[in-house]
Protein backbone atom coordinates (compact mmCIF):
# COMPACT_ATOMS: atom_id res chain seq x y z
CA UNK A 1 0.00 0.00 0.00
CA UNK A 2 2.85 2.32 0.81
CA UNK A 3 4.40 1.62 -2.61
CA UNK A 4 1.08 2.40 -4.26
CA UNK A 5 1.00 5.75 -2.50
CA UNK A 6 4.55 6.61 -3.50
CA UNK A 7 3.91 5.67 -7.16
CA UNK A 8 0.76 7.78 -7.17
CA UNK A 9 2.66 10.67 -5.62
CA UNK A 10 5.39 10.39 -8.26
CA UNK A 11 2.84 10.37 -11.08
CA UNK A 12 1.01 13.32 -9.57
CA UNK A 13 4.29 15.23 -9.34
CA UNK A 14 5.08 14.42 -12.97
CA UNK A 15 1.63 15.66 -13.97
CA UNK A 16 2.17 18.91 -12.07
CA UNK A 17 5.57 19.40 -13.66
CA UNK A 18 4.11 18.82 -17.11
CA UNK A 19 1.27 21.23 -16.44
CA UNK A 20 3.72 23.78 -15.10
CA UNK A 21 5.66 23.51 -18.37
CA UNK A 22 2.50 24.18 -20.37
CA UNK A 23 1.45 27.06 -18.11
CA UNK A 24 1.64 30.63 -19.34
CA UNK A 25 5.10 32.20 -19.15
CA UNK A 26 5.30 35.74 -17.77
CA UNK A 27 5.27 37.29 -21.26
CA UNK A 28 4.59 35.73 -24.66
CA UNK A 29 7.06 36.26 -27.51
CA UNK A 30 4.67 38.78 -29.08
CA UNK A 31 4.44 40.69 -25.80
CA UNK A 32 8.22 40.68 -25.45
CA UNK A 33 8.55 42.11 -28.94
CA UNK A 34 6.10 44.91 -28.13
CA UNK A 35 7.82 45.68 -24.81
CA UNK A 36 11.19 45.87 -26.56
CA UNK A 37 9.74 48.32 -29.11
CA UNK A 38 8.79 50.70 -26.28
CA UNK A 39 12.20 50.80 -24.61
CA UNK A 40 14.24 53.98 -24.84
CA UNK A 41 17.26 52.15 -26.29
CA UNK A 42 15.28 51.74 -29.55
CA UNK A 43 14.98 55.51 -29.95
CA UNK A 44 16.98 56.34 -33.09
CA UNK A 45 19.47 59.20 -33.04
CA UNK A 46 17.92 62.58 -33.76
CA UNK A 47 17.64 63.24 -37.49
CA UNK A 48 18.98 66.44 -39.03
CA UNK A 49 16.40 69.19 -39.61
CA UNK A 50 17.15 70.35 -43.13
CA UNK A 51 14.56 73.14 -42.84
CA UNK A 52 16.76 74.78 -40.17
CA UNK A 53 20.40 75.05 -41.26
CA UNK A 54 21.31 76.25 -37.74
CA UNK A 55 19.64 73.30 -35.96
CA UNK A 56 22.89 71.64 -34.92
CA UNK A 57 25.09 74.74 -34.61
CA UNK A 58 26.22 75.15 -30.97
CA UNK A 59 26.27 78.96 -31.17
CA UNK A 60 22.67 78.96 -32.38
CA UNK A 61 21.63 76.60 -29.56
CA UNK A 62 23.40 78.84 -27.05
CA UNK A 63 21.59 81.93 -28.32
CA UNK A 64 18.35 79.94 -28.38
CA UNK A 65 18.86 78.97 -24.76
CA UNK A 66 19.36 82.63 -23.81
CA UNK A 67 16.19 83.60 -25.65
CA UNK A 68 14.22 80.70 -24.16
CA UNK A 69 14.79 82.00 -20.63
CA UNK A 70 14.65 85.73 -21.45
CA UNK A 71 11.51 87.48 -20.22
CA UNK A 72 12.54 90.39 -22.45
CA UNK A 73 11.07 88.26 -25.25
CA UNK A 74 7.54 89.45 -24.43
CA UNK A 75 5.40 92.57 -24.68
CA UNK A 76 5.73 93.62 -21.05
CA UNK A 77 9.01 91.92 -20.12
CA UNK A 78 7.39 89.36 -17.83
CA UNK A 79 6.99 86.19 -19.88
CA UNK A 80 9.56 83.91 -21.51
CA UNK A 81 9.24 80.44 -23.06
CA UNK A 82 10.40 79.14 -19.67
CA UNK A 83 7.47 80.78 -17.85
CA UNK A 84 5.29 77.87 -19.00
CA UNK A 85 8.04 75.44 -20.07
CA UNK A 86 9.70 75.28 -16.63
CA UNK A 87 13.08 73.57 -16.77
CA UNK A 88 12.69 71.99 -13.32
CA UNK A 89 9.20 70.66 -14.15
CA UNK A 90 9.85 68.68 -17.36
CA UNK A 91 9.46 72.00 -19.24
CA UNK A 92 5.76 72.28 -18.35
CA UNK A 93 3.86 74.25 -15.70
CA UNK A 94 1.49 71.87 -13.81
CA UNK A 95 -1.50 74.07 -14.74
CA UNK A 96 -4.67 72.87 -16.51
CA UNK A 97 -4.22 75.70 -19.02
CA UNK A 98 -1.09 77.76 -19.58
CA UNK A 99 -0.93 81.31 -18.26
CA UNK A 100 1.28 83.84 -20.04
CA UNK A 101 0.29 87.49 -20.43
CA UNK A 102 -3.27 86.09 -20.43
CA UNK A 103 -5.01 82.75 -19.75
CA UNK A 104 -4.79 80.33 -22.69
CA UNK A 105 -7.13 77.44 -23.50
CA UNK A 106 -4.53 74.64 -23.66
CA UNK A 107 -2.30 72.61 -21.35
CA UNK A 108 1.45 73.34 -21.68
CA UNK A 109 3.21 70.38 -23.31
CA UNK A 110 6.48 69.02 -21.84
CA UNK A 111 9.50 69.22 -24.16
CA UNK A 112 11.42 65.93 -23.81
CA UNK A 113 12.03 64.65 -27.33
CA UNK A 114 10.14 67.56 -28.86
CA UNK A 115 12.49 67.78 -31.84
CA UNK A 116 11.24 64.35 -32.94
CA UNK A 117 7.68 65.56 -33.48
CA UNK A 118 6.36 65.93 -37.01
CA UNK A 119 3.63 68.28 -35.67
CA UNK A 120 3.57 70.82 -32.85
CA UNK A 121 0.98 71.93 -30.31
CA UNK A 122 -1.86 69.63 -29.24
CA UNK A 123 -3.56 70.15 -32.59
CA UNK A 124 -0.49 70.24 -34.85
CA UNK A 125 -1.01 73.82 -36.05
CA UNK A 126 2.71 74.16 -36.79
CA UNK A 127 4.92 71.80 -38.75
CA UNK A 128 8.42 72.55 -37.47
CA UNK A 129 10.01 73.23 -34.12
CA UNK A 130 11.23 76.65 -35.27
CA UNK A 131 7.81 77.67 -36.62
CA UNK A 132 6.30 76.49 -33.33
CA UNK A 133 8.69 78.63 -31.27
CA UNK A 134 7.50 81.77 -33.09
CA UNK A 135 3.82 81.27 -32.34
CA UNK A 136 3.66 82.02 -28.57
CA UNK A 137 5.90 85.05 -29.11
CA UNK A 138 3.05 86.84 -30.92
CA UNK A 139 0.05 85.19 -29.23
CA UNK A 140 -1.65 87.94 -27.18
CA UNK A 141 -2.30 85.40 -24.38
CA UNK A 142 1.29 84.13 -24.24
CA UNK A 143 4.28 86.42 -24.90
CA UNK A 144 2.10 89.00 -26.65
CA UNK A 145 4.94 90.60 -28.59
CA UNK A 146 5.19 91.57 -32.25
CA UNK A 147 7.83 90.62 -34.79
CA UNK A 148 9.05 94.17 -35.51
CA UNK A 149 9.67 94.71 -31.79
CA UNK A 150 11.47 91.35 -31.59
CA UNK A 151 13.72 92.28 -34.53
CA UNK A 152 14.64 95.58 -32.85
CA UNK A 153 15.21 93.76 -29.55
CA UNK A 154 17.57 91.27 -31.24
CA UNK A 155 19.58 94.12 -32.74
CA UNK A 156 19.76 96.02 -29.44
CA UNK A 157 20.46 93.11 -27.05
CA UNK A 158 22.03 90.35 -29.15
CA UNK A 159 23.21 92.06 -32.36
CA UNK A 160 26.73 90.68 -32.28
CA UNK A 161 25.72 87.14 -31.34
CA UNK A 162 22.99 87.19 -33.97
CA UNK A 163 25.34 88.33 -36.74
CA UNK A 164 27.98 85.72 -35.90
CA UNK A 165 25.37 83.02 -36.53
CA UNK A 166 23.02 84.38 -39.14
CA UNK A 167 25.08 87.06 -40.93
CA UNK A 168 24.44 90.81 -41.07
CA UNK A 169 21.20 92.14 -39.61
CA UNK A 170 19.09 94.06 -42.10
CA UNK A 171 18.68 97.84 -41.84
CA UNK A 172 15.87 98.23 -39.34
CA UNK A 173 16.14 102.02 -38.94
CA UNK A 174 12.90 102.67 -40.83
CA UNK A 175 11.01 99.69 -39.40
CA UNK A 176 8.25 100.76 -36.95
CA UNK A 177 8.87 99.93 -33.27
CA UNK A 178 5.77 97.71 -33.21
CA UNK A 179 4.37 95.97 -36.28
CA UNK A 180 2.98 92.56 -37.15
CA UNK A 181 0.38 91.11 -39.51
CA UNK A 182 -1.14 89.35 -36.48
CA UNK A 183 -1.08 92.11 -33.85
CA UNK A 184 -3.41 94.89 -32.71
CA UNK A 185 -5.04 97.16 -35.29
CA UNK A 186 -2.21 99.68 -34.84
CA UNK A 187 0.42 96.96 -35.29
CA UNK A 188 -1.33 95.65 -38.39
CA UNK A 189 -1.56 99.17 -39.83
CA UNK A 190 2.15 99.69 -39.13
CA UNK A 191 2.93 96.35 -40.80
CA UNK A 192 0.91 97.27 -43.86
CA UNK A 193 2.77 100.58 -44.12
CA UNK A 194 6.07 98.72 -44.50
CA UNK A 195 7.49 97.82 -47.91
CA UNK A 196 7.50 94.16 -48.92
CA UNK A 197 11.30 94.19 -48.59
CA UNK A 198 11.08 95.53 -45.03
CA UNK A 199 8.47 92.90 -44.17
CA UNK A 200 10.77 90.21 -45.55
CA UNK A 201 13.70 91.59 -43.53
CA UNK A 202 11.71 91.46 -40.29
CA UNK A 203 10.28 88.02 -41.11
CA UNK A 204 13.78 86.69 -41.73
CA UNK A 205 15.08 87.94 -38.35
CA UNK A 206 11.94 86.54 -36.76
CA UNK A 207 12.37 83.12 -38.43
CA UNK A 208 16.00 83.05 -37.23
CA UNK A 209 14.84 83.67 -33.64
CA UNK A 210 12.70 80.53 -33.98
CA UNK A 211 15.59 78.58 -35.51
CA UNK A 212 17.89 79.49 -32.60
CA UNK A 213 15.27 78.48 -30.01
CA UNK A 214 14.69 75.22 -31.90
CA UNK A 215 18.44 74.52 -31.94
CA UNK A 216 18.40 74.76 -28.13
CA UNK A 217 15.27 72.62 -27.76
CA UNK A 218 16.81 69.80 -29.77
CA UNK A 219 18.98 69.03 -26.76
CA UNK A 220 15.96 68.21 -24.56
CA UNK A 221 15.59 64.44 -24.71
CA UNK A 222 13.74 61.79 -22.67
CA UNK A 223 15.62 60.05 -19.85
CA UNK A 224 15.88 56.34 -19.04
CA UNK A 225 13.27 55.10 -16.55
CA UNK A 226 12.58 51.97 -14.49
CA UNK A 227 10.51 50.63 -17.37
CA UNK A 228 13.49 50.91 -19.73
CA UNK A 229 15.74 49.00 -17.34
CA UNK A 230 13.06 46.33 -16.97
CA UNK A 231 12.60 46.10 -20.76
CA UNK A 232 16.33 45.75 -21.42
CA UNK A 233 16.58 42.94 -18.84
CA UNK A 234 13.55 41.22 -20.35
CA UNK A 235 15.02 41.46 -23.85
CA UNK A 236 18.43 40.14 -22.82
CA UNK A 237 17.01 37.42 -20.58
CA UNK A 238 18.69 38.87 -17.49
CA UNK A 239 16.75 38.69 -14.25
CA UNK A 240 15.62 42.24 -13.43
CA UNK A 241 17.18 43.30 -10.14
CA UNK A 242 16.73 46.10 -7.62
CA UNK A 243 14.36 48.77 -8.98
CA UNK A 244 14.32 47.22 -12.45
CA UNK A 245 12.22 44.36 -11.02
CA UNK A 246 8.49 44.95 -11.52
CA UNK A 247 5.86 44.17 -8.89
CA UNK A 248 3.01 41.81 -9.80
CA UNK A 249 0.75 44.86 -10.14
CA UNK A 250 3.17 46.64 -12.50
CA UNK A 251 3.46 43.49 -14.64
CA UNK A 252 -0.33 43.25 -14.83
CA UNK A 253 -0.45 46.93 -15.80
CA UNK A 254 2.14 46.44 -18.53
CA UNK A 255 0.25 43.41 -19.87
CA UNK A 256 -2.97 45.42 -19.97
CA UNK A 257 -1.20 48.39 -21.57
CA UNK A 258 0.05 46.29 -24.48
CA UNK A 259 -2.97 43.96 -24.50
CA UNK A 260 -6.59 44.21 -23.45
CA UNK A 261 -6.56 47.95 -22.70
CA UNK A 262 -5.20 48.78 -26.21
CA UNK A 263 -3.15 51.73 -24.92
CA UNK A 264 -0.20 50.74 -27.10
CA UNK A 265 -2.31 51.16 -30.21
CA UNK A 266 -1.60 54.90 -30.09
CA UNK A 267 1.02 55.16 -27.32
CA UNK A 268 3.61 53.18 -29.28
CA UNK A 269 7.34 53.32 -29.96
CA UNK A 270 10.02 54.46 -27.50
CA UNK A 271 8.29 57.81 -26.96
CA UNK A 272 4.90 56.18 -26.35
CA UNK A 273 3.27 58.20 -29.11
CA UNK A 274 2.27 57.55 -32.72
CA UNK A 275 2.64 61.31 -33.44
CA UNK A 276 -0.88 61.26 -34.87
CA UNK A 277 -4.20 62.92 -34.02
CA UNK A 278 -7.13 61.12 -32.46
CA UNK A 279 -10.56 61.92 -31.12
CA UNK A 280 -10.79 60.03 -27.82
CA UNK A 281 -13.97 61.67 -26.55
CA UNK A 282 -12.22 63.92 -24.03
CA UNK A 283 -14.90 66.38 -22.85
CA UNK A 284 -14.52 70.12 -23.49
CA UNK A 285 -14.04 72.57 -20.60
CA UNK A 286 -17.22 74.63 -20.23
CA UNK A 287 -15.71 78.06 -19.65
CA UNK A 288 -13.18 77.85 -22.51
CA UNK A 289 -13.83 78.95 -26.10
CA UNK A 290 -14.97 76.35 -28.68
CA UNK A 291 -12.06 74.00 -29.41
CA UNK A 292 -12.29 71.79 -32.50
CA UNK A 293 -8.76 70.42 -32.37
CA UNK A 294 -7.15 69.34 -35.62
CA UNK A 295 -9.96 70.73 -37.83
CA UNK A 296 -8.89 74.33 -37.24
CA UNK A 297 -5.19 73.51 -37.06
CA UNK A 298 -5.18 72.20 -40.65
CA UNK A 299 -6.26 75.63 -41.90
CA UNK A 300 -3.80 77.41 -39.62
CA UNK A 301 -0.72 75.42 -40.60
CA UNK A 302 -1.46 75.87 -44.29
CA UNK A 303 -1.79 79.65 -43.82
CA UNK A 304 1.41 79.96 -41.76
CA UNK A 305 4.08 81.86 -43.77
CA UNK A 306 6.73 80.03 -41.72
CA UNK A 307 5.50 76.56 -42.67
CA UNK A 308 7.70 74.11 -44.55
CA UNK A 309 6.48 75.24 -47.96
CA UNK A 310 7.12 78.93 -47.16
CA UNK A 311 10.19 80.91 -48.17
CA UNK A 312 11.90 80.87 -44.76
CA UNK A 313 12.61 77.15 -44.92
CA UNK A 314 16.23 76.14 -45.51
CA UNK A 315 17.00 73.13 -47.69
CA UNK A 316 14.64 71.75 -50.30
CA UNK A 317 10.96 70.91 -50.41
CA UNK A 318 11.56 67.18 -49.92
CA UNK A 319 11.46 67.90 -46.16
CA UNK A 320 7.81 68.97 -46.43
CA UNK A 321 6.11 65.61 -46.99
CA UNK A 322 4.25 65.69 -43.66
CA UNK A 323 2.60 68.96 -44.67
CA UNK A 324 2.09 67.85 -48.26
CA UNK A 325 0.42 64.56 -47.34
CA UNK A 326 -1.50 65.64 -44.24
CA UNK A 327 -5.18 64.76 -43.90
CA UNK A 328 -7.00 68.04 -44.62
CA UNK A 329 -10.62 67.08 -44.05
CA UNK A 330 -13.00 64.30 -43.08
CA UNK A 331 -14.77 63.40 -39.86
CA UNK A 332 -11.67 61.90 -38.24
CA UNK A 333 -10.01 65.29 -37.59
CA UNK A 334 -12.90 66.78 -35.57
CA UNK A 335 -11.74 67.26 -31.98
CA UNK A 336 -8.69 65.16 -32.75
CA UNK A 337 -5.61 65.92 -30.65
CA UNK A 338 -2.05 64.65 -30.73
CA UNK A 339 -1.18 61.51 -28.78
CA UNK A 340 1.07 62.80 -25.96
CA UNK A 341 4.15 60.90 -24.86
CA UNK A 342 3.59 59.06 -21.58
CA UNK A 343 7.19 59.33 -20.43
CA UNK A 344 7.19 61.29 -17.19
CA UNK A 345 3.40 61.69 -17.35
CA UNK A 346 2.79 60.36 -13.82
CA UNK A 347 4.72 63.34 -12.43
CA UNK A 348 2.85 66.02 -14.34
CA UNK A 349 -0.87 66.19 -13.70
CA UNK A 350 -3.31 67.51 -14.82
CA UNK A 351 -3.94 65.64 -18.07
CA UNK A 352 -5.35 66.10 -21.58
CA UNK A 353 -5.25 69.11 -23.91
CA UNK A 354 -7.00 71.44 -21.48
CA UNK A 355 -6.08 69.75 -18.20
CA UNK A 356 -9.50 68.06 -18.00
CA UNK A 357 -8.38 65.25 -15.66
CA UNK A 358 -6.59 65.80 -12.37
CA UNK A 359 -5.19 62.29 -11.89
CA UNK A 360 -4.06 59.29 -13.92
CA UNK A 361 -6.92 57.35 -12.27
CA UNK A 362 -9.36 59.73 -13.96
CA UNK A 363 -7.55 59.32 -17.29
CA UNK A 364 -7.68 55.52 -17.12
CA UNK A 365 -11.32 55.63 -15.98
CA UNK A 366 -12.12 57.81 -19.02
CA UNK A 367 -10.59 55.30 -21.43
CA UNK A 368 -12.26 52.39 -19.65
CA UNK A 369 -15.67 54.03 -19.91
CA UNK A 370 -15.10 55.61 -23.37
CA UNK A 371 -17.88 58.22 -23.40
CA UNK A 372 -19.16 59.54 -26.75
CA UNK A 373 -17.42 62.59 -28.21
CA UNK A 374 -19.25 65.95 -28.21
CA UNK A 375 -18.19 66.37 -31.85
CA UNK A 376 -16.91 63.80 -34.32
CA UNK A 377 -16.53 60.16 -33.35
CA UNK A 378 -14.38 58.86 -30.51
CA UNK A 379 -11.99 56.11 -31.61
CA UNK A 380 -12.06 54.61 -28.12
CA UNK A 381 -14.34 51.70 -27.24
CA UNK A 382 -15.43 50.79 -23.68
CA UNK A 383 -13.03 48.46 -21.89
CA UNK A 384 -14.90 47.92 -18.63
CA UNK A 385 -11.68 47.48 -16.67
CA UNK A 386 -12.00 46.37 -13.07
CA UNK A 387 -10.78 48.58 -10.26
CA UNK A 388 -7.75 46.29 -9.87
CA UNK A 389 -6.93 46.55 -13.58
CA UNK A 390 -7.24 50.34 -13.60
CA UNK A 391 -4.93 50.58 -10.58
CA UNK A 392 -2.45 48.25 -12.29
CA UNK A 393 -2.36 50.46 -15.39
CA UNK A 394 -1.62 53.50 -13.22
CA UNK A 395 1.10 51.53 -11.40
CA UNK A 396 2.68 50.68 -14.75
CA UNK A 397 2.51 54.30 -15.93
CA UNK A 398 4.47 55.33 -12.84
CA UNK A 399 7.36 53.13 -13.99
CA UNK A 400 7.74 55.60 -16.88
CA UNK A 401 8.56 58.34 -14.40
CA UNK A 402 10.83 56.67 -11.86
CA UNK B 1 -0.82 -10.95 -7.78
CA UNK B 2 -3.83 -8.87 -7.00
CA UNK B 3 -1.66 -6.08 -5.66
CA UNK B 4 0.32 -5.79 -9.00
CA UNK B 5 -2.94 -5.43 -10.89
CA UNK B 6 -3.91 -2.69 -8.45
CA UNK B 7 -0.65 -0.84 -9.22
CA UNK B 8 -1.16 -1.19 -12.97
CA UNK B 9 -4.77 -0.06 -12.69
CA UNK B 10 -3.82 2.92 -10.55
CA UNK B 11 -1.00 3.81 -12.98
CA UNK B 12 -3.34 3.56 -15.96
CA UNK B 13 -5.94 5.66 -14.20
CA UNK B 14 -3.42 8.38 -13.43
CA UNK B 15 -2.04 8.25 -16.98
CA UNK B 16 -5.54 8.70 -18.42
CA UNK B 17 -6.14 11.59 -16.05
CA UNK B 18 -2.85 13.16 -17.12
CA UNK B 19 -3.61 12.81 -20.83
CA UNK B 20 -7.03 14.30 -20.20
CA UNK B 21 -5.62 17.33 -18.39
CA UNK B 22 -2.92 17.92 -21.00
CA UNK B 23 -5.50 17.65 -23.80
CA UNK B 24 -7.77 20.11 -22.01
CA UNK B 25 -4.92 22.61 -21.59
CA UNK B 26 -4.02 22.37 -25.28
CA UNK B 27 -7.64 22.79 -26.31
CA UNK B 28 -7.88 25.93 -24.23
CA UNK B 29 -4.86 27.53 -25.93
CA UNK B 30 -5.88 30.34 -28.33
CA UNK B 31 -6.23 29.07 -31.89
CA UNK B 32 -4.54 31.10 -34.62
CA UNK B 33 -7.28 32.92 -36.55
CA UNK B 34 -6.94 33.20 -40.32
CA UNK B 35 -5.91 36.80 -41.20
CA UNK B 36 -6.89 38.88 -44.21
CA UNK B 37 -5.41 38.19 -47.65
CA UNK B 38 -2.06 39.96 -47.53
CA UNK B 39 -0.85 39.13 -51.03
CA UNK B 40 1.05 41.97 -52.67
CA UNK B 41 -0.17 41.12 -56.19
CA UNK B 42 -3.77 40.60 -57.23
CA UNK B 43 -6.40 41.26 -59.89
CA UNK B 44 -8.53 44.38 -59.52
CA UNK B 45 -12.18 43.89 -58.51
CA UNK B 46 -13.50 43.59 -62.09
CA UNK B 47 -10.31 41.93 -63.38
CA UNK B 48 -9.46 44.88 -65.66
CA UNK B 49 -5.94 45.14 -64.28
CA UNK B 50 -3.29 43.11 -62.51
CA UNK B 51 -1.97 45.20 -59.61
CA UNK B 52 0.98 44.78 -57.34
CA UNK B 53 1.93 46.96 -54.39
CA UNK B 54 5.36 47.01 -52.71
CA UNK B 55 7.25 49.40 -50.44
CA UNK B 56 9.68 51.31 -52.67
CA UNK B 57 12.61 50.59 -50.37
CA UNK B 58 11.60 47.02 -49.67
CA UNK B 59 10.80 47.29 -45.95
CA UNK B 60 7.86 48.71 -44.01
CA UNK B 61 8.87 51.04 -41.20
CA UNK B 62 6.11 51.87 -38.73
CA UNK B 63 5.65 55.57 -38.00
CA UNK B 64 7.64 56.86 -40.99
CA UNK B 65 6.39 58.49 -44.17
CA UNK B 66 7.12 56.06 -46.97
CA UNK B 67 6.66 55.74 -50.68
CA UNK B 68 5.31 52.53 -52.23
CA UNK B 69 5.09 51.41 -55.84
CA UNK B 70 1.80 50.41 -57.44
CA UNK B 71 2.44 48.47 -60.63
CA UNK B 72 -0.45 48.09 -63.07
CA UNK B 73 -0.65 45.70 -66.00
CA UNK B 74 -3.54 44.83 -68.24
CA UNK B 75 -4.96 41.29 -68.11
CA UNK B 76 -2.82 40.63 -71.19
CA UNK B 77 0.31 41.76 -69.30
CA UNK B 78 0.90 45.16 -70.95
CA UNK B 79 1.91 48.05 -68.65
CA UNK B 80 -0.93 50.48 -67.91
CA UNK B 81 0.09 54.03 -68.79
CA UNK B 82 -1.54 57.35 -67.89
CA UNK B 83 -3.75 55.94 -65.14
CA UNK B 84 -5.56 58.31 -62.78
CA UNK B 85 -5.23 56.85 -59.29
CA UNK B 86 -7.07 57.71 -56.10
CA UNK B 87 -5.89 56.42 -52.72
CA UNK B 88 -7.95 55.83 -49.58
CA UNK B 89 -7.93 53.35 -46.75
CA UNK B 90 -7.76 52.90 -43.02
CA UNK B 91 -7.93 50.31 -40.28
CA UNK B 92 -11.11 48.24 -40.49
CA UNK B 93 -10.86 47.09 -36.86
CA UNK B 94 -10.49 50.62 -35.50
CA UNK B 95 -13.06 52.43 -37.68
CA UNK B 96 -10.57 55.08 -38.71
CA UNK B 97 -9.01 56.22 -41.95
CA UNK B 98 -5.39 56.74 -42.88
CA UNK B 99 -3.35 59.19 -40.76
CA UNK B 100 -2.02 60.79 -43.97
CA UNK B 101 -3.36 61.48 -47.47
CA UNK B 102 -1.14 59.43 -49.79
CA UNK B 103 -1.09 60.39 -53.46
CA UNK B 104 0.16 58.98 -56.73
CA UNK B 105 3.02 61.44 -57.25
CA UNK B 106 5.08 60.08 -60.16
CA UNK B 107 4.86 57.73 -63.10
CA UNK B 108 8.09 55.76 -63.26
CA UNK B 109 7.41 53.91 -66.55
CA UNK B 110 6.59 50.26 -67.19
CA UNK B 111 3.22 50.58 -65.42
CA UNK B 112 4.83 51.67 -62.12
CA UNK B 113 3.33 54.52 -60.10
CA UNK B 114 4.90 56.00 -56.98
CA UNK B 115 2.37 56.30 -54.12
CA UNK B 116 3.95 58.71 -51.66
CA UNK B 117 2.91 59.86 -48.18
CA UNK B 118 1.99 56.48 -46.72
CA UNK B 119 2.40 56.19 -42.96
CA UNK B 120 1.39 53.30 -40.74
CA UNK B 121 1.23 54.79 -37.26
CA UNK B 122 0.33 51.59 -35.42
CA UNK B 123 0.56 47.85 -35.72
CA UNK B 124 -2.47 45.89 -36.88
CA UNK B 125 -4.52 45.41 -40.04
CA UNK B 126 -4.42 48.27 -42.54
CA UNK B 127 -6.22 48.54 -45.87
CA UNK B 128 -5.25 50.63 -48.90
CA UNK B 129 -7.85 51.07 -51.63
CA UNK B 130 -6.93 52.27 -55.08
CA UNK B 131 -9.39 53.63 -57.63
CA UNK B 132 -7.81 53.23 -61.05
CA UNK B 133 -8.98 54.87 -64.27
CA UNK B 134 -7.13 54.17 -67.51
CA UNK B 135 -7.84 53.54 -71.21
CA UNK B 136 -9.15 50.05 -70.41
CA UNK B 137 -11.73 51.47 -67.97
CA UNK B 138 -12.13 52.06 -64.26
CA UNK B 139 -11.59 49.50 -61.53
CA UNK B 140 -10.49 49.27 -57.93
CA UNK B 141 -8.34 47.10 -55.74
CA UNK B 142 -7.79 46.73 -52.00
CA UNK B 143 -4.49 45.65 -50.46
CA UNK B 144 -4.29 44.43 -46.87
CA UNK B 145 -1.17 45.15 -44.91
CA UNK B 146 -0.69 43.61 -41.49
CA UNK B 147 2.00 45.01 -39.21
Amino acid sequence: MRRLTSVACLLALAALALLGGCGEPQFSDAEKKTIASLALNTLPSLKADTTNQYADMPAAAALGSTLFFDAGMSRDGTVSCSTCHKIERQFQDDLPQAVGVGHTNRRTMPLAGVARNPWFFWDGRRDSLWAQALTPLENPLEQAGNRAAFAHYMQKRFGERYERIFGPLPDLSNVPANASPLGSDAEKAAWNSMSAAQQDDVNLVYANIGKAIAAFERSIEPQQTRFDRFAIDLATGAKPEADAAFSAEEILGLKLFIGKANCVTCHNGPRFTDNAFHNTGVPPVDELPLDRGRVDAVTQVQADPFNCLGKFRDGDESACRELRFMVKDGPQIARAYKTPSLRGAADRPPYMHAGQFETLDEVVAHYSKAPLAVEGVSEVHPLDLSERERAALVAFLRTLSD
Amino acid sequence: MASIWRYILAGLGLAVLLVGIVAAVYLMLPQPTPGPDISRSKSTANRLFEASFEPERGVIRQGELQSWLLTLKTAAGAPVEGAAITVSGGMPQHDHGLPTSPQATDYLGDGRYRIDGIKFTMSGWWQLRFGISAAAGSDSVVFNIVL
